[in-house]
């Protein structure tokens, strides 16, 4: 219970459309799952509900996070209890320099003001293994940021924060393929038997570095398959229309 | 008199500087503006003849004067003879504190005045209603020839000078304001910067407005000769009471050749102060001016702090920065005017408006035709927080000169749901995430500003803005 991280039967609209239309899924720590699905499926609504994004409204089922119902939580109470997104489009937020926010997040994590020292020393060895230069938290959060650097900063948040349940969606999409391979191995740090891992990816490369106990297909709103690792390989050479079909 | 109101009353802004201190008066007139106002304060500060006629000339001026329409609220909006032109609680300016009078001495506590003192000021000078209370410059500044004194005082001490550049930058004629500010001035500082001297160290003044239903036409006078250098700082506050006052100053300064000067407004007056004032710089060649606005308070601002290069190579820069909330309108803005070539100048002005604030941005940008190839960029960023505040942009330009390059751009934005999501996501309480965004977007200014400023800029904000969005 307490080490579960549990969506059921979940339905969720956006405007008056239904766009998840009743998943299912436990993650426990330690685990590791992926979701792959055609664009358009649900996949970020799936994100962003997880998270409480006030645009997403739920109509049905319950997220639990350690048994906790969190629906109708704001997404500040969900961070602090320990979830965390890596947003797929990370946004901008001119005038705000990255340490400073990260620091702040940290001691909203925390419930409390961290030491400065420790919170330097901290971000330096988090920025060493992803291979971020020291002058990027200091410019402002995102801004001006290349795609690749704005996931880079997804990861180094997480990093920071040290959730108990995470989603990534879509972390590997405008990585170069060096990048690619530090932001996983910086996941991978991570992965432990204290976090369970949500990805939301297209490809099987990241799959490759970061291999998943579990894999869904999410179409239309729904989880029509799982299975293991080598469901990415299937996908990467047939696409999703067999199961589209299947339906 | 009225109560003053309490300063934790549910108001949108909170306001610490709003108290009210007894403080006995020793000079004052009865309410009203009229020419016999005018001479008691003549007779009162021993001023020479030429003060007096240029004093009832600018009061006549005024009273043709008419408030052009496009500041709309302000033609019918208060009737002048609610206000006390002239209250003086002291006799004169002292350099010691221990000579203020001590009631005057512990308002100027309650609002950290005096401990600024240790900071590294260049000089420290602080009115309270129509005079200044105090006004010291450091020993190694004076040493080397620079002056900082009251403007009353440096008209006294200094008369050539003074009467050479007084009211040459803007006469009484240029608007109603500046007219009624050269019938009734008083108070205000009168700065010199003899030749090559870098005032390295700010100078800094305090606006302080104790009295209810009062008029302060502070008056202030920077020369900065050739290739000099000063920083000259102003604060100013005043108690919330339910009746309105009126602050019309006028700031006149002299960048003379290759000088530079840099001047920083923080203005925080009650939600009760009309705020009228005319800045205006002469830049000679090669000389630069840096105007550092910052509006936080009063009830109506109406401010554009000008740049004039008058000579080839000059550069003008205004900062503004504007913030309306409840019970206030931020007319503020810059005017760039381009009369020698080669010139430059820079507008960046960034306004928030939240509580049913209204802020607006009013810029004049003007090249005359032997101002050639000249170049100025104005930015003008507005934020409104909530869909009862407002915002309003209304740049004029007229460019006259060849080869001119004027670049404006201009945003008006709100505090995006995707920031609040996603700053909130990681923890972030949203009354926070808004702060933070809000801060973020003065930020480029604040940046600009002395540290104990920019902590103090950051608080006010967060506190006027707590709530704002929905
Ligand atoms: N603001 C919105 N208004 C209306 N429809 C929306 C909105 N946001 C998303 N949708 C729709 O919801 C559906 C699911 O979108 P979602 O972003 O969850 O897909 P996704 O699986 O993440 O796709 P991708 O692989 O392209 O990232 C899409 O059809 C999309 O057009
Ligand atoms: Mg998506």
């Amino acid at each position: 219970m307490n080490d579960t991280f549990e969506i059921v039967n979940l339905h969720a609209r956006i405007e008056e459309r239904e766009i998840l239309r009743g998943v299912a899924l436990t993650i426990r720590k330690g685990e590791v799952h992926a979701i792959m699905g055609p664009n358009g499926s649900g996949k970020s609504t799936l994100a962003n509900t997880i998270m409480g994004n006030p645009k997403y409204e739920v109509t049905g089922g319950q997220i639990l996070l350690k048994g906790e119902n969190i629906v109708g939580m704001s997404p500040d109470e969900r961070a602090r209890k320990g979830l965390f997104l890596a947003f797929q489009y990370p946004c901008e937020v001119p005038g705000v320099r990255t340490a400073n926010f990260l620091k702040l997040a940290c001691n909203a994590r925390a419930g409390k003001e961290l030491d400065t020292m420790d919170f330097y020393d901290k971000l330096q060895e988090k920025m060493k293994i992803l291979d971020i230069e020291e002058k990027f938290v200091r410019r402002y959060l995102n801004e001006g940021f290349s795609g690749g650097e704005k996931k880079r900063n997804e990861i180094l948040q997480m990093m920071m924060l040290e959730p108990e349940f995470a989603v990534l969606d879509e972390t590997d999409s405008g990585l170069d393929i060096d990048a690619l391979k530090i932001v996983c191995e910086g996941v991978n740090k991570l992965r432990g038997p204290d976090i369970g891992i949500l990805i939301i990816t297209h490809y099987e490369r990241m799959l490759r570095y970061i291999i998943p106990d579990y894999i869904h297909i999410l179409v239309d709103g729904c989880l029509v398959k799982s299975g293991g690792p080598e469901l990415a390989a299937h996908l990467e050479q047939h696409g999703y229309d067999w199961i589209t079909k299947d339906k | 008199m009225s109560e003053p109101v309490p300063t934790n009353s549910p108001v949108a802004r909170e306001y610490k500087e709003g108290f009210h201190d007894d403080i006995k008066t020793l000079n004052s007139v009865p309410k009203g503006l009229s020419h016999d106002v005018v001479d008691y304060m003549c007779d009162v500060k021993s001023e020479p003849d030429w003060m007096r006629r240029f004093r009832h000339e600018s009061l006549d001026v005024f009273l043709k004067q008419e408030i052009p329409p496009w500041l709309p609220g302000l033609r019918d909006e208060f009737n002048y003879d609610e206000f006390t032109y002239y209250v003086s609680p002291v006799e004169k300016s002292s350099r010691n504190w221990e000579d203020v009078p001590i009631e005057i001495r512990r308002t100027y506590d309650k609002l950290g005045i005096a401990k600024e003192e240790q900071k590294l000021l260049g000089g420290l000078g602080a009115q309270i209603d129509s005079e200044m209370a105090y006004h010291n410059i450091q020993e190694s500044l004076a040493q080397k020839g620079v002056i900082f004194l009251s403007c009353d005082d440096g008209l006294k001490q200094y008369p050539e000078i003074f009467r050479e550049h007084f009211a040459k930058v803007i006469p009484p004629q240029d608007n109603k304001f500046a007219a009624l500010n050269s019938a009734f001035w008083s108070g205000g500082s009168f700065v010199y910067v003899p030749k090559g001297v870098k005032c390295d160290i700010p100078l800094s003044v305090y606006f302080r407005i104790n009295a209810e239903q009062f008029g302060q036409f502070e008056r202030t006078l920077i020369i900065i000769e050739d290739d000099a250098f000063c920083h000259y700082v102003e604060g100013c506050s005043a108690p919330i009471y339910t009746t309105n006052s009126l602050h019309a100053a006028v700031v006149e300064i002299y960048v003379k050749e290759r000088a530079r000067c840099r001047y920083t407004t923080i203005q925080n007056w009650s939600t009760d102060v009309y705020n009228l004032v005319t800045k205006r710089s002469l830049i000679s060649a090669h000389g630069v001016m840096e105007w550092v606005d910052g509006n936080l308070g009063s009830k109506r601002t109406v401010k554009y702090p000008s740049c004039y290069m008058i000579g080839e190579g000059a550069h003008g820069e205004v900062l503004s920065l504007a913030s309306a909330d409840k019970g206030m309108w931020q007319d503020a803005g810059a005017k760039m005017v381009f009369l020698a070539p080669n010139c430059t100048g820079r507008i960046n002005s960034k306004s928030i408006s939240g509580h049913g604030g209204r802020s607006s941005y009013r810029g004049l940008v003007q090249v005359a035709k032997n101002a050639t190839n000249c170049r100025v960029q104005v930015n003008c960023d507005a934020l409104i927080l909530d869909p009862q505040s407002r915002s309003d942009t209304y740049p004029t330009m007229e460019v006259n000169g060849d080869l001119a390059t004027v670049e404006h751009e201009a945003t008006v934005s709100s505090v995006s749901d995707e920031q609040l999501f996603y700053l909130t996501s990681r923890g972030i309480k949203k009354e926070d995430a808004v702060s933070m965004i809000v801060n973020g977007f003065i930020e480029p200014i604040v940046k600009e500003l002395p540290m104990e400023f920019a902590v103090e800029i950051n608080r006010l904000i967060g506190m006027q803005m707590e709530g704002s969005v929905g």
